[in-house]
């Protein structure tokens, strides 16, 4: 029993994690997956989402802080919109000199927003109170849902421990139906968009920009519209993320967190698929826990250990691309797939999957 | 006018640091030009060089060559020698993964390429702080003294003259390789238009083994000389220059060596010069703002043809 409920607990926790991972690969998949749009700064977008969301809702600053102003103490919701208008307001200003030119630009023009970013959160302290960072950054219902769960273990004292133990950790039960509430909203907002003519437009560009462009399409917009709308997505998930840790600094944004995994559960999952962005998330997050029990278990130093992690997860991306290209649950050119069938006659197999 | 004071000194920094990410940015250039994607491992590939020579130094004393230091300089026989074989030993590494992962994906997508840079990036700077750990390593502990030069109002370490002289001398060694044997001439007859280029008879993966081979000792050697130039590497030293390597280029005219060349410069000598107006925290930024501006303004950048 004893080990059953660290095992809920953890896997609360991990859901918790690769969720909010979920939300940051679903906006990467938008830019990516339908667009086109090569963005390795997914950490700036992310990073700026938390920090506007830590500003709006948390507390002003303490004695001991560096800040000047923020913390405005607004609703979790406040947050999360100001986070996604925030992140998309720097995708805007990144997007308007890069996304006429070739992808290698966007792709480095986005690494440098994110290191700048990373550099701003450093050095603004009367903003970000510096290297030391956002601190008790309210997490939403948190006092009513705690208290509410120990007046109840406290009225209930025959419960058995464990189950005390379990409604103890009532709030991140609360905050994981949060993180996947969010989840699906953007999943099916996602899958409306994707379907609708946009949508197309989007996978047209992505196909063939020329072709999109002679169709009358305004190419420079659509990849504007896409690159803004995944990067409040990604600003989205800052913002998740901020209200679940309550800590934030610099360093929580580095571009091993903030965008390679990102990418490898994109691709691993996926890419074009809003669910194969969803289900990376998790195995891949799955597999980064997994590899910190068995370092754990190897005479590594710390940073070794960390080392290897990034290596193996490094060495997965490239197996992916070398064998798996299209990832677990490949993009599935539904209405191809259906008139093929219907020209070949219902009597044929269905395709593998 | 303490600020201006200030600038010829800058200037000589900048001189130095440029020259470093000159030599870089060529061989970004050059697999953007031939392989046609651009590669986010190079910086990390200069750590290797920087690390390889680190791993060779020991080992060069134990060969019989003299470590004592040459004339003025900080280093000896042995950290030019350690140096030469860390510039093999790097190709080797990179031609093997150019087998192993680049040569599978000729044929993918140029940013399926990319993003297989990203995780070689990732994967080596790893590898390299598996090994060595993340704490700095030293290639010497001596500290030089700078020279005074009363005339310029400026002061200079023979370290950092080396360090000009070394990529002045290999800009021309490369000006001539390109203009003038047969291998340099298929090489810039592949980045004017590769299919041309194979369908009048050069050997195309010949091309590309060299390509490899010229980016990663032009690397190795821009490692090692930040290496000497800092006093110390990281496993980070090649990551924290790859923005301003990437502005240079750009800067340059991404595909175009001798730009890169130019684009190097520029860079450097802004950064260095940046920090008399600007806090030093954001001189990683200059370059990125470099970069946007050319964008906005140039997208071809100084040298770039249009495409």
């Amino acid at each position: 029993m004893e080990l059953f409920i660290g095992v809920v607990n953890y896997l609360v926790f991990f859901a918790i994690t690769a969720g909010t991972y979920g939300v940051l690969s679903l906006g990467l998949n938008l830019q990516w997956g339908y667009t086109g749009l090569f963005n390795i700064g997914v950490a700036g977008f992310y990073a700026v989402g938390a920090y506007a969301a830590a500003l709006v809702s948390g507390p002003p600053p303490d004695v001991w802080d560096g800040r000047l102003i923020g913390g405005f103490e607004l609703p979790f919701l406040v947050g999360l919109v100001a986070a996604a208008v925030v992140a998309g307001v720097v995708a805007l200003v990144i997007g308007l000199p890069t996304l006429r030119l070739r992808a290698d630009y966007l792709a480095i023009a986005t690494i440098g927003i994110a290191e700048t970013i990373r550099l701003v959160l450093k050095n603004e302290s009367w903003l970000t109170n510096g290297v030391w960072g956002l601190q008790q950054i309210p997490s939403p219902l948190y006092g009513p849902i705690h208290r509410g769960a120990m007046a109840f273990i406290a009225s209930h004292p025959d419960l058995p421990e464990w189950v005390q133990r379990l409604i103890s950790k009532a709030y991140n039960g609360f905050y994981l139906a949060l993180v996947l509430l969010v989840l699906c909203v953007l999943y099916f907002f996602m899958r409306r968009l994707v379907h609708s003519p946009w949508g197309r437009v989007l996978k047209a560009i992505r196909e063939e920009e020329d072709a999109a462009a002679m169709s009358g399409k305004n190419v420079f917009s659509y990849k504007l519209q896409a690159l803004v709308l995944g990067a409040m997505i990604m600003g989205i998930g800052g913002a998740l993320y901020a209200h679940f840790v309550r800590f934030i600094s610099p360093n929580s944004f580095e571009p091993l967190y903030g965008t390679f995994i990102v990418w490898v559960m994109l691709i691993l999952g996926g890419t074009g698929n809003n669910k194969g962005a969803i289900l990376g998330a998790f195995t891949v997050w799955g597999i980064w826990t997994a590899t910190d029990f068995v370092t754990g278990h190897l005479l590594l130093s710390a940073t070794q250990a960390a080392a290897l992690r990034i290596i193996v997860i490094g060495l997965l991306l490239e197996v992916v691309i070398l064998i798996r290209p299209q990832g677990l649950l490949p993009e599935t050119p539904r209405r191809r797939r259906s008139s093929l069938q219907k020209e070949a006659g219902e009597a044929q197999p269905p395709p593998p999957p | 006018m303490d600020l201006l004071a200030r600038i010829p000194q800058l200037l000589v920094y900048g001189i130095v640091s440029g020259s470093i990410l000159s030599l870089g940015g060529i061989g970004v250039s050059l697999t953007y030009s031939i392989l046609g994607f651009s590669n986010f491992a190079h910086g990390d590939t200069m750590a290797l060089g920087a690390y390889l020579a680190l791993a060779l130094l020991p080992a060069m004393a134990s060969l019989g060559i003299g470590g004592a230091s040459l004339g003025p300089l900080s280093f000896g026989w042995d950290f030019v020698m350690a140096l030469l074989f860390a510039v093999v030993l790097t190709s080797l590494a990179i031609v093997l993964l150019d087998r192993l992962l680049f040569r599978r994906l000729r044929t993918a997508h140029r940013i399926t390429l990319m993003i297989a840079t990203v995780g070689v990036a990732l994967a080596l700077r790893n590898a390299l702080q598996f090994v060595w750990g993340p704490q700095p390593h030293y290639y010497s502990m001596t500290i030089q003294r700078a020279v005074q030069v009363p005339a310029l109002g400026i002061r200079i370490k023979p370290d950092q003259v080396f360090i000009i002289a070394a990529a002045v001398l290999l800009t021309v060694l490369l000006h001539l390789f390109l203009r003038y044997t047969k291998l340099g001439k298929a090489m810039r007859a592949m980045s004017d238009n590769a299919a041309l280029a194979r369908v009048t008879g050069i050997n195309t993966e010949r091309v590309i083994l060299w390509t490899w081979i010229l980016g990663a000792s032009l690397a190795a050697v821009a490692g090692i000389l930040t290496g000497l130039e800092n006093k110390f590497i990281t496993p980070e030293l090649g990551w924290q220059m790859l923005l301003s390597i990437f502005a240079a280029v750009i800067l340059g005219g991404i595909g175009s060596p001798y730009g890169a060349i130019v684009g190097g410069l520029v860079v450097g000598i802004s950064e260095e010069v940046s920090t008399a107006f600007l806090s030093t925290g954001y001189k990683p930024a200059v370059a990125f703002g470099i970069l946007i501006l050319m964008l906005l303004i140039r997208p071809t950048g100084l040298l770039g043809r249009r495409t």
